[in-house]
């Protein structure tokens, strides 16, 4: 249930029933791999057993000479159609950037790597040729410690580069005018804390595996792609193997899922495009589960060099940070972006009168990394978060009263902070009152006091988090100044139908976000029309010709209030068209529920349905107006959102076992204006299990020789619903005052809060045993070992 | 090849199948069942879970030739036939719950909450979640899940109760 007790007037604020879910439910969806086309072949990948070795011969002859196949092509016969993988985000002018070729040429970089491909006539026969594919590798010492690969004489995973770092970007609130020094700070300081703090590699791991179908027929190239970037994959696409964009259309049909996952522009997709263009005829991949997380890109694996420095009353006085970030083999479309957008965040939402923040990106013999859920933000919050509560334990205060101290109270708002950034809005007391209540903080408190007392085997662990992420990517002119590539801007038509329908074109593409039903809930308020008479198209560039896509909870915060200015431009022209109708001056016509009328004369009125249908017969327009009552609006927010909210995690930890059973999830989130309360209470749920997965069961694992330890679901463990509690999940609201809906973003918040909350509450139930960290994932193991440690160190 | 009859949803079908061919092959590529989704290859994510004789089985371990002479429900099946737009307790329920997002793993979950439904009418909360423990999502956090189950459950009770005729699952 929602906090907002107000009932809404209008479709926004309403708990709709998605519209989406009718096909989804009875098995009508169109899915990348359900597609077929005549004649369509199949396409299977050799992938690299290696995470390092030169390629020294590949013949792909025998092969090519099974039954069913069309086509066996190496790495070498794609050279010079190939071109490079793309990285969009350049982040420092000498940012070392390998080329990153689709299909290997002449070595292998991490194992799982495509360095073959067969197209047959069936998906059988294709993978049974890849089995006849000779190919010779000259193994080499794979680069896996992301230390070891800075440090001098390191092997290279790009010898051509001369070195495994790929950049260093630096923050300094000293350099930024905003404040003073850091190193001042730490040595002036009554306390500090330092930490070194790990976040472990994980999968992205979507249900759905990416797949991409290619339709090279007449030249004209059309590919459906379980994508979410249909538009930033179209130019990409182009760049990189030369087809014209013109002569290319991508389709994003149903999606299953993404969460930064797929946000790329995959080797696979390249690789389809160009196999396609090769055999004339169209054809699919779809990948096998371990093929994804072997080869479809990581997130986070992080280091994390912390250190804080405080007055004995618990006021920060400054905040340091060195990362080293893993970019993997390769650069990603974002790879090294993703770091960068963390450096904004990990000053969260206190002030810090003196903050540095430095990162190395660093090449291993790994699987790429690039955005997964929160992307940079996560790992932000994680090192704050628990600072923040090592801070507490150094001063022997309450971790929450820590927290109240530092933080930016409500009178504050608008607050520019250490980092650069203006939050418009929050109101972290509200959202941090009500969840302590919920939780029954205190009664918590007493009974971890006697637990203790009682030396009870079963620890219980209180866990805080109190958050705000950087929502809605954004304004063009910020990412252009930390030279992302592409813009922030987003796009939307309205196209009202002669019989008064409406198909509303958005350039965000979802993948399970309820884009459909929360964007005809926007129209419907706007235009007055109802619910039901709006069609939402979006995910196809032969349609929704125009658009940025969907990540970073960009969707409703950047294309949502593009829908509201393109109602707005309807408007605006039907109310001329009223004016002529209704034989008055503009001025004089107001606009309410689907009706235009003449101010002061009740009973005059023409419907928005009577405009639609006057506009597009066109017999008696005012001069100069064109037919149709359509509108087209490109939005660009002035500034990024930033949602918050209070979580609060209560841990039973086994000292005898160290399993880890969470007891009570209570959490409390802003993400200002909810316009459909089901869908931000879904968001949240999905979010809190991929932070907890993270705190708990899901890491990315790599042998010493680059094989991925945790290439199927039995080894990467997403947890089931037996792994998880119910969630108490409640909101406060407190609108953004940067668009016209008050929209802040949720899809992230769930994953930023939750993993910090339940690692703290995890030491929290071990610190009196003089824990003060455990790895994640706080498996079982960890946690015995983190006790069996701490007994050792004590005898 | 291996001649094999199955019927699927009602309808009887009878093809030749590679012996090597998997259950949920056959419906999505010979059949155009695609309703039925591939989303692991071993057998844990539960994503092409079907009924099988009204049991259900993850598809991807079943061989086509495994079913011969049996009958097959998927979610294109679940609906009662004959009433077009009309939607099972457990889409419906579904549905009303939100309790999917992308919807990928959505059939699979519903046919494995059906079996669940079947062997215990009445789940507690811990039934559930250790009911479909085989089943993976990555979109809802299994909350609503969890939610709807229990409210299908409800509803097929009640159904069970007001007829003399048991109620398929």
């Amino acid at each position: 249930m929602t906090a907002v007790s107000e009932r809404p007037s209008g479709e926004v604020g309403a708990a709709r029933l998605r519209k989406e879910d009718a096909r989804l439910v009875t098995g009508q969806t169109q899915w990348t791999d359900n597609i077929a086309l005549p004649g369509m072949l199949h396409m299977a990948i050799l992938r690299s057993p290696m995470a390092r070795a030169r390629i020294t011969r590949v013949d792909t002859t025998a092969a090519s000479q099974q039954p069913g196949v069309v086509a066996a092509l190496s790495g070498q016969d794609l050279a010079g159609e190939q071109g490079s993988l793309p990285c969009a985000w350049p982040v420092t002018p000498d940012m070392v950037h390998p080329d990153h070729p689709a299909l290997a040429v002449d070595e292998v970089r991490f194992a799982g790597e495509a360095v073959a491909v067969v197209v047959a006539r069936d998906r059988a026969s294709a993978v049974d040729a890849l089995e006849a594919i000779e190919i010779d590798y000259d193994p080499l010492p794979a680069v896996m410690d992301m230390d070891a690969a800075l440090a001098d004489g390191s092997d290279l995973v790009h010898g051509s580069a001369g070195t495994n770092k790929s950049f260093t970007w630096v923050l300094d609130s000293g350099e930024a005018g905003t404040g003073g020094a850091v190193d001042k700070a730490l040595a002036d300081a009554e306390v500090t804390v330092s930490r070194r703090y790990i976040q472990q590699r994980l999968i992205p791991a979507f249900m759905e595996p990416r797949s991409v179908v290619v339709d090279p027929t007449g030249g004209q190239f059309t590919m459906w792609s379980a994508t979410q970037i249909p538009h930033i994959l179209r130019l990409m696409l182009s760049l990189v193997t030369g087809t014209p964009e013109h002569k290319l259309r991508v389709v994003a049909p149903d999606v299953g899922g993404g969460f930064g996952g797929k946000l790329q522009v995959t080797p696979e997709e390249v690789i389809a495009l160009l196999a396609a263009r090769r055999v004339g005829k169209p054809l699919k991949y779809t990948e096998t589960r371990s093929e994804s997380l072997s080869a479809a890109h990581h997130g986070r694996d992080q280091i994390q060099q912390l250190d804080l420095s405080a007055r004995r009353d618990g006021t920060i006085t400054g905040f340091k940070v060195n990362l080293i970030a893993n970019m993997g083999a390769y650069l990603g479309l974002v790879t090294p972006g993703v770091p960068i957008l963390g450096a904004f965040m990990f000053n969260a939402i206190y002030k810090i009168p003196a903050y540095r923040f430095e990162c190395t990106g660093v090449f291993t013999n790994t699987a790429w990394t690039d955005a997964y859920r929160g992307a940079g933000r996560p790992e932000a919050t994680f090192a704050v978060e628990r600072m923040m509560d090592e801070l507490a334990a150094e001063l022997g205060m309450d971790p929450m009263e820590v927290r109240r101290k530092n933080w930016i109270s409500h009178e504050e708002f608008p607050f520019t902070t250490v980092a650069g950034l203006t939050y418009d809005s929050g109101n972290y007391e509200a959202a941090t009152d009500k969840a302590m209540q919920l939780f029954g903080y205190d009664d918590l408190r007493r009974e971890q006091d006697q637990r203790r007392e009682n030396n009870d085997p079963v620890q219980l662990g209180i866990g805080i988090s109190t958050y705000t992420e950087m929502c809605g990517l954004a304004p063009s002119r910020v990412l252009g100044s930390l030279s992302y590539g592409a813009g922030g801007w987003e796009h939307a038509s309205i196209r009202m139908l002669p019989s008064g329908k409406v198909e509303v074109v958005t350039g965000s593409s979802p993948h399970g976000q309820g884009h459909d039903t929360a964007w005809s809930q926007i129209v419907s308020d706007q235009l007055g029309v109802p619910f039901d008479d709006v069609e939402v198209l979006h995910g196809d560039t032969r349609t929704a010709v125009k658009g940025m896509d969907t990540y970073g909870s960009r969707s409703l915060t950047v294309g949502g209030v593009a829908v509201v200015n393109a109602c707005g431009k309807v408007v605006e022209k039907a109310k001329k068209v009223a004016a002529h109708m209704l034989e008055c001056s503009v001025d004089d016509v107001e606009f309410g529920e689907g009706s235009f009328r003449v101010k002061g004369s009740p009973g005059t009125e023409k419907t928005i349905q009577e405009i639609a249908l006057a506009t597009f017969a066109a017999h008696d327009l005012p001069d100069g107006m064109e037919a149709s009552l359509d509108s087209d609006a490109t939005y660009d927010p002035e500034n990024f959102s930033y949602p918050h909210g209070t979580h609060l995690c209560a841990t039973e930890v086994d000292t005898e076992t160290g399993e880890v059973k969470i007891r009570s999830y209570v959490c409390v989130d802003d993400v200002g204006k909810v316009v459909n309360p089901l869908i931000v209470d879904g968001q949240v749920h999905g979010g809190l299990a991929q932070g907890i997965a993270q705190a708990l069961f899901e890491e990315a694992i790599y042998d010493a020789d680059g094989n991925l330890q945790t290439g199927t679901f039995v080894d990467y463990t997403p947890p089931s619903a037996a792994d998880l509690p119910s969630f108490v999940t409640e909101r406060t609201e407190t609108p953004a005052t940067t668009n016209p809906l008050g929209v802040k973003g949720v899809g992230e918040a769930g994953t930023i809060a939750s993993t910090p909350a339940v690692v703290n509450a995890v030491v929290d139930a071990l610190r009196p045993m003089g824990i003060n960290d455990v790895r994640m994932p706080c498996s079982p193991e960890r946690v015995w070992r983190a006790i069996q440690d701490a007994k050792g160190g004590a005898a | 090849m291996t001649r094999i009859s199955v019927t699927v949803d009602g309808v009887r079908y009878d093809d030749d199948v590679e012996p090597r061919t998997l259950l949920v092959h056959h419906l999505r590529e010979q059949l155009g069942k695609v309703g039925t989704v591939v989303g692991c290859d071993t057998s844990n994510c539960g994503a092409c879970t079907v009924l099988l004789d009204g049991k259900g089985v993850k598809s991807c371990s079943v061989l086509a030739v495994q079913a011969d002479g049996r009958v097959v429900t998927t979610v294109e099946g679940l609906a009662p036939t004959g009433t077009d737009g009309e939607l099972h307790p457990m889409q419906r329920a579904f549905h009303e719950k939100h309790a999917l997002q992308c919807g990928f793993c959505t059939p699979g979950m519903m046919m494995a909450a059906c079996d669940l439904l079947a062997e215990n009418p009445d789940p507690s909360e811990t039934e559930i979640r250790e009911g479909l423990e085989g089943n993976l999502c990555r979109c809802t956090g299994y909350q609503n899940i969890v939610k709807a189950v229990e409210s299908a459950a409800a509803e097929l009770r009640g159904q069970r109760a007001g007829s003399t005729e048991e109620v398929p699952s």
